[in-house]
């Protein structure tokens, strides 16, 4: 598994929300697999729409944002509340062997799928012997 | 709150009992419950009404398993779930409306006519 670990960010706290310049986030529940392609992560973000997404690539640093939005139902009506109207965030350290520019995403009900070849000098190749 | 490897650790110890995350807002006409259950197709929700208790159940298709046989990091939980919840109110069952958008089942019950709040004049002798 260690490429997968060292997909996953490093030693982040097993926290519900992490603070980000002063901003409450939730983490979302990822899915991480691999594949002889490449990588296939699934992120859970419920209440986001396609424009609420954002998916940013930086230095082999992959950022996942998902906004909501703005909750319409004034707080003090609520009977029993079990979710947060928070935004989501969720940061990885990608494997070196992705070839981030082309990294594919697409979101449908509330589950974005990022689909994250490797370069192709990375893939295990067959070498034929003369 | 429930925290991404917290919710693995339930859904095994509880299945389907305390997942999916709900909402239940008590507004003036109607009753409002929602449920996060995103990746999930309409048909795969069921919805019930009985004597006051609504009931939703389903199943979340998926499993955590590459078709390469890779290594793989599952958080999500896929499975059976059944959650009842008592409505704060009467409602009427006749006219409840549910939407499944961007992964959030939102329900709408109407309350019945006795259960809105109305106002009562105090009269004076």
């Amino acid at each position: 598994m260690n490429t997968i670990d060292n997909t996953l960010e490093q030693a982040a706290p097993a926290q519900t929300a992490a603070v980000e310049s002063e901003r409450e986030y939730i983490r979302p529940a990822v899915n991480i697999y691999e594949t002889p392609e490449g990588y296939v992560l699934e992120a859970e973000l419920p209440g986001v729409n396609k424009e609420g997404v954002s998916v940013q690539v930086e230095g082999g640093l992959l950022s996942i944002e998902g906004r909501r939005p703005a909750p319409v139902l004034p707080e003090t009506e609520f009977f029993y509340r079990e979710t947060s109207p928070a935004d989501f965030r969720r940061d990885f350290q990608l494997d070196p062997a992705i070839d981030a520019a082309n990294i594919s995403a697409k979101m449908e009900q509330g589950v974005l799928t990022l689909t994250m070849p490797k370069a192709e000098a990375a893939k295990a190749r067959k070498i034929a012997v003369a | 709150m429930f925290n991404s490897s917290l919710e693995a650790g339930l859904e095994t110890q509880f299945p389907g009992g305390c997942l999916p995350a709900l909402d239940v807002h008590d507004g003036k006409d109607a009753v409002l419950v929602k449920a996060e259950l995103p990746g999930m197709k309409k048909e795969d929700i069921d919805i019930s009404l009985q004597e006051g208790v609504l009931t939703l159940s389903g199943e979340r298709k998926g499993n955590c398993q590459t078709g390469g046989g890779g290594a793989a990091h599952c958080e999500r939980w896929f499975g059976r779930f059944e959650r009842s919840i008592r409505l704060p109110c009467a409602v009427d069952a006749k006219s409840v409306k549910a939407a499944y958008t961007d992964g959030v089942l939102t329900i709408e019950l109407a309350k019945a006519e006795t259960a809105k709040p109305k106002q009562i004049k105090i009269q004076f002798n």
